[in-house]
């Protein structure tokens, strides 16, 4: 960054506006893969881990421990095995909304009132019916609480992926550090802020929309 | 009260049998020597030893007793929410073990006291929940819903489409009822139904169901810790003791004059006297004959010479009030202003207890006994409640036995 150079340089946005759409458009599938995936997974040892109780201490431990893998330590020990690839990113990014969400989908579900479940139960109601009509509807608000933290966090770490060639929004960043060039680390960080902020709306409107119960009251 | 007239101790079904309404539609429920043991890791549930029990169709059976009796257990047993040690539970004669769960559970109506209500469905949704397993067309669904909302007395229209929070306590009860009653069930298991919401609501939802229950004639299976709420449900109580021991299974009138043994004297309370009261109507007693008088009329000798008020009436039979003998002598003119109203006028479905009560509130030792349009039909007075009292309590053994008056 030479001195006199501005923050930032609108012609150079101007003139790249298809690779920044290319770039945002990466971040994005690498963003809502992960999520994807994340969520299957949770969703699967979530029901498991409130269906059969002792699971979900080595449930918490073995995601907690995902958790606490620094991102760049884990990419590099990945690399041998799955390459530069999408495959490394993606075991990368699901790793880290593990927890979150887990914990959140048994919360949600230990948060069902139990005279709600017994009289599910009491009306014959099958363990699947329970849980598809109202266990994980009436823990959907914890759940989407938990989808919110892991979304927000992993639009963020969806930058570090440009290190293993994945591109996104984290390859302006990159870049920007190598060149000294502000205009695109500004544009790349900044876009990233954006993005998890405008994913944390869409969300909040998620949440709104499929829960009517909760803010219907009294009238 | 004012629900249908129902005859103390009289099972339902009988009484409506008489008069030629009877829709057998309840199941019978028989509980064979059914115990029920708990590991100690399970604490929380009560045991239940040995339970033999037959409950007719279409009556209502109450289970009460203190907590730790064993009676919600019991409760569960018959929806296989809770499965026997030992024993067999029968409905309409078939062991409920060989039913599938699921497939019992359809059909037999569950009401619990938090309602259970499903927080995220709509009230139509909740109360059709067991149609919906039970695969029934929408339309067929949509019918019955806005039925069951006319008959506990709820708006369809501004009902249907609300959620549980949207609606006041006693609304969430009814609405768990109709959802228990949806697919018309043969047997209901009812959880302590009234038992989180307050006095007035609790006493107004009791007499709305029983009328319910006159329509439906369901089998209900009733839990209750509260012995008013069984005497006034019940056409039998089954009384039970902690460690799941049945100790008495009768009619209430029987379970008031009758208690096998001090536990189930001491749990019926010291007051079981009045609250046999409450089980038995004016229409059951021989209503007496009083001084009358018409409004302009002259007024007459008393028919007894020992009475000292004379009752005035209307030109349509309905009275006015008492006109005291000494201020208006026979022969005087019988006019309005000169009656005291001050005495209540009862219909013949009033309970005693409640006559009592009005009598005791307007401090006067007679009440007027007046049919449905308002006219004269005979009074009734405090010395006949207190005979009725005295004949009840004369059944009571050991009565004197001072630890009786513990509650």
């Amino acid at each position: 960054m030479s001195p006199g150079d501005p923050f930032i340089r609108w012609d150079w946005v101007a003139s790249h506006l298809g690779d920044i759409w290319l770039r945002l458009e990466q971040h994005l599938v690498l963003t809502g893969l992960a999520i994807g995936i994340g969520l299957a997974i949770s969703l699967v040892a979530g029901i498991w881990s409130s269906r059969w109780p002792w699971l979900y201490a080595p449930v918490t431990w073995v995601s907690g421990v995902l958790y606490t893998i620094p991102s760049l330590a884990l990419f590099a020990l990945l690399i041998p095995i799955t390459g530069l690839s999408i495959v490394t990113a993606e075991i990368g990014l699901v790793s880290y909304t593990l927890l979150i969400l887990i914990r959140n989908i048994v919360a949600g579900i230990r948060s069902v009132p139990p005279e709600v479940r017994d009289a599910a139960l009491g009306m014959g109601c099958t363990r699947r019916q329970l849980l598809w009509r109202v266990e994980l509807p009436l823990a959907r608000p914890v759940i989407l609480a938990g989808l919110r933290v892991a979304t927000v966090t992993t639009v963020g770490l969806t930058t570090v992926t440009a290190l293993i060639g994945q591109g996104g929004l984290g390859y302006f960043i990159l870049d920007g550090i190598q060149r000294f060039f502000s205009t695109v680390l500004v544009v790349g960080a900044g876009l990233s802020v954006l993005l998890a902020m405008a994913a944390d709306g869409l969300l909040v409107l998620v949440e709104w929309w499929t829960t009517p119960w909760a803010h219907r009251r009294r009238g | 009260m004012g629900g249908e007239p129902r005859m103390a101790g009289e099972p339902i079904a009988s009484a409506n049998q008489a008069n030629g309404t009877a829709r057998a539609q309840g199941a019978t429920v028989e509980f064979r020597h059914v115990t029920k043991h708990y590991a100690a890791r399970e604490a929380g549930a009560a045991a239940v030893e040995d339970l033999s029990l037959h409950v007719p169709p279409g009556e209502i059976c109450v289970l009460v007793g203190p907590s730790g009796c064993g009676k919600t257990t019991s409760l569960r047993m018959v929806n296989r929410l809770v499965e026997p040690t030992s024993g067999q539970v029968l409905v309409d004669g078939e062991d409920v073990a060989r039913i599938q769960a699921t497939t019992l559970r359809r059909g037999i109506g569950y009401v619990i006291q938090q309602t259970g209500l499903f927080p995220h469905r709509t009230i139509a949704q909740n109360i059709g929940t067991v149609p919906d397993l039970l695969g029934w067309p929408r339309s067929r669904t949509r019918a019955r819903v806005d039925e069951l909302l006319e008959l506990i007395g709820l708006d369809p229209a501004l009902v249907r489409d609300r959620y549980p929070a949207q609606l006041s306590g006693g609304e969430r009860q009814r609405v768990g009822v109709a959802r228990a009653m949806a697919s018309e069930p043969p047997v209901m298991l009812m959880d302590e139904p009234f038992g989180a919401v307050d006095p007035i609501t609790r006493e107004r939802l009791q007499t709305e169901f029983l009328r319910l229950h006159h329509q439906l004639r369901s089998t209900v299976i009733f839990v209750t810790h509260d012995i008013d709420e069984a005497i006034k449900m019940g056409d039998r109580v089954a009384v039970m003791r902690q460690g799941g021991h049945l100790e008495q299974y009768a009619p209430p009138a029987d379970l008031l004059t009758k208690p096998v043994n001090d536990f189930v004297a001491r749990f019926v309370g010291s007051d079981r006297g009045l609250k046999r009261l409450a089980l038995i109507r004016l229409a059951d007693l021989p209503l007496e004959q009083t001084s009358l008088a018409r409004v302009g009329a002259t007024i007459q000798p008393p028919r007894n010479a020992t009475d000292r008020y004379t009752l005035l009436l209307d030109a349509n039979e309905r009275p006015v009030g008492w006109m005291n003998l000494a201020h208006m002598p026979p022969g005087s003119r019988a006019a309005r202003e000169a009656a005291d109203a001050s005495s209540p006028f009862v219909r013949a479905e009033t309970t005693l207890r409640d006559t009592l009560s009005m009598m005791l509130g307007c401090s006067v030792q007679t009440a007027v006994v007046v049919d449905d349009d308002g006219r004269y039909r005979g009074v009734i007075t405090i010395e006949s409640i207190a005979q009725e009292l005295r004949g009840s309590v004369a059944l009571l053994p050991g009565d004197a036995t001072p630890e009786l008056a513990i509650p």
